[in-house]
């Protein structure tokens, strides 16, 4: 058993098995993590002492006969998420300092169910952006290739997952932020259907949109992580409290009697024909596993992005009106209670986390509510509408995951390039539906010198993650496209 | 002009957010542009369509007013994070003029 490069299933069963212990595989990886993080930078930092008494934990449950179902495999946390004693920073200049006092209920399934933390992994401030560099406290580097973004918001736990520097990570979802990055990382990222593991928590972004989900490197580790995480939360009151069925029976090796559905919107021709060709062949490994594919329209998907950066920064602005310098974070006095306000906010924000408050409380204010978020909402009502008619010819929609492989540092100057590379996952997530991305393929970028990764979207109708898991599980174990590239230190190691 | 659209000192007094003259001539392009870019949601009909403040179908949550174990937070803990504590309680500059 290799503590580094096997799936959570082989970790998990080798520990219950007592053929490793806990404690031997934290004892592996934490170095093994220090090594590979010093050149990728996907943690904010690392909890070796946690990890190692979670291990002893594990060890001893294990020891008294438990067999739990992620036993002893390497876990890093997206440092959005509560987790007792560490710092929880959301990447944001304003949370440098706070050390959570509670742990969210996603995190802490994970660890009763004998994972083991790593530690917490860089984001865009706040969970705002598409690269990770928005973050105000780290750079990190995509494990494919250094000089290149890792995808965001949720960097770091892509990251570490693609460069193995972990086995599953937790990532938080709001317009695309597992997906993206795990399309960038050559690793599988699931956004379970809006309300399906708790936000319990997770530190607030948009709240109508925000969803936790898993990194993994298999289909069959993300669904393992998902059995754990998801599930009616009472400490949650937007938590859907309907039963979860295990998804371990659901994981299918062909796709007869599956319709996947290919977005006539959603042509891949402008994107370029390398990128082309990688999901025109997608989609006809789709059809040779059986399934019967089917084009369907979505007309109101093109307004997917200017519906989301109306109510995701209507959303921010007021979740983020929290961060006033009185009960936690960051303070920069001032004469008064308001220029403490301001000031703190000024010196603790990033500019992207500012135009976006900006941009909400401008679409919430007196005179452009109707005309900004109203309309924003009906938009979001018809994108709905459209995905539950594609629903009727198809189980199934196959789409890009981003718009390209990771791109360079600094390469996307102006803020709306950068909200472009959302727009596949961003349709998705106005409509609430569960989503992942799994690895598709490669493509050399222009400019670069090493194949980069793709991701291929699969979307499904509210609460078919059983489903969805399964049709991604046979497209991964048909085509493997995720082993045929290897992480920059792995080649290397 | 794109730029003009948006009075960005008033949002910013409105968002409680102090702004450099760096801050303003570099955010209110970008804001502008950004408005023109969702304005392409004004040719969307959306006559007798309602609203959507989240998809999934919930009704409203309520619990028994009882204390959770799992959430309760000590005095200590709660004020962990404070900039500034004092006597057990969160302190901030003064609210109340000083009337002597």
């Amino acid at each position: 058993m290799d503590p580094i490069r096997d799936s959570a299933r082989v970790i998990a069963r080798s520990v219950n098995a007592r053929d490793v212990s806990a404690a031997e595989i934290a004892e592996a990886v934490i170095p093994h993590v220090a090594r590979v993080d010093s050149s990728l930078d996907a943690y904010l930092e690392l909890t070796p002492e946690l990890m190692r008494a979670h291990a002893r934990r594990v060890d001893e449950r294990v020891a008294a006969g438990e067999t739990l179902p992620l036993a002893g495999v390497p876990l890093a946390i997206k440092d959005n998420m509560c987790f007792t004693g560490t710092r929880t920073t959301a990447g944001s200049k304003i949370l440098e300092n706070f050390t959570a006092v509670y742990t969210a209920t996603a995190v802490q399934r994970l660890l009763d169910a004998g994972a083991l933390p790593i530690g917490k992994t860089n984001l865009d401030e706040f969970a705002m952006g598409s690269s990770g560099e928005n973050s105000a406290l780290k750079k990190t580097r995509n494990p494919y290739d250094l000089e290149r973004v890792p995808g965001g918001s949720s960097a770091g736990s892509a990251a570490a997952v693609g460069g193995f520097a972990a086995t599953i990570s937790t990532g938080s979802d709001t317009g695309g932020s597992i997906r993206e990055p795990a399309a960038f990382c050559n690793v599988v990222g699931f956004k379970p259907t809006y309300g399906r593991v708790s936000r319990y928590g997770l530190i607030a972004f948009a709240s109508s949109l925000d969803q936790i989900g898993p990194f993994a490197r298999t289909v069959e580790d993300a669904a393992l992580a998902y059995d754990v995480m998801g599930g009616h939360d009472p400490l949650d009151a937007t938590s859907v409290d309907r039963p979860l069925e295990p998804t371990a029976g659901a994981l299918r090796t062909d796709l007869r009697g599956v319709r996947v559905g290919v977005v006539r919107e959603f042509a891949t021709g402008e994107l370029g024909p390398a990128i082309d060709a990688v999901y025109q062949k997608a989609y006809a490994d789709l059809a040779a596993l059986g399934a019967e594919v089917v084009e369907v329209e979505l007309p109101t998907a093109k307004y997917g992005l200017a519906t989301y950066y109306l109510i995701a920064p209507a959303e921010c602005s007021s979740n983020l009106a929290r961060f006033d310098g009185v009960r936690y974070g960051l303070r920069v006095d001032g004469p008064d209670v308001g220029e403490m306000y301001e000031r703190t906010r000024a010196a603790g924000f990033g500019p992207e986390v500012k135009r976006r408050i900006l941009i909400g409380t401008y679409a919430l204010s007196s005179g452009y509510y109707d005309a900004y978020y109203v309309k924003a909402q009906k938009a979001r009502t018809r994108i709905a509408e459209d995905f539950a008619r594609a629903f009727e010819r198809c189980d199934v929609i196959a789409s890009p995951a981003a718009s390209s492989p990771a791109f360079g540092f600094n390469a996307k100057s102006d803020p709306v390039s950068m909200y472009l590379m959302d727009y596949y996952t961003i349709p998705v997530s106005l409509a609430g539906l569960p989503s992942l991305s799994v690895p598709c393929g490669a493509v050399v970028p222009e400019g670069g010198s090493r194949p980069m990764p793709m991701g291929l979207q699969l979307a499904s109708p509210l609460f078919t993650e059983r489903e969805l898991l399964g049709y991604a599980h046979a497209y991964e174990q048909a085509t493997k496209h995720a082993e045929k590239l290897s992480p920059i230190e792995v080649a290397t190691a | 002009m794109a730029t003009d659209r948006i009075d960005i000192r008033h949002v910013a007094k409105l968002a409680r957010l102090a702004l450099t003259e760096d801050e303003i001539a570099t955010f209110g392009p970008q804001l502008g542009h950004l408005l023109t870019f969702v304005d392409e949601l004004a040719e969307l009909d959306t006559a007798d369509v309602h609203a959507t403040a989240q998809v999934v179908p919930s009704r409203n949550v309520q619990r028994d007013d009882v204390l959770r174990p799992e959430t309760k937070l000590s005095h200590a803990d709660a004020l962990r994070n404070a900039p500034n504590a004092q006597h057990g309680f969160f302190a901030v500059p003064r609210i109340i003029a000083d009337e002597s």
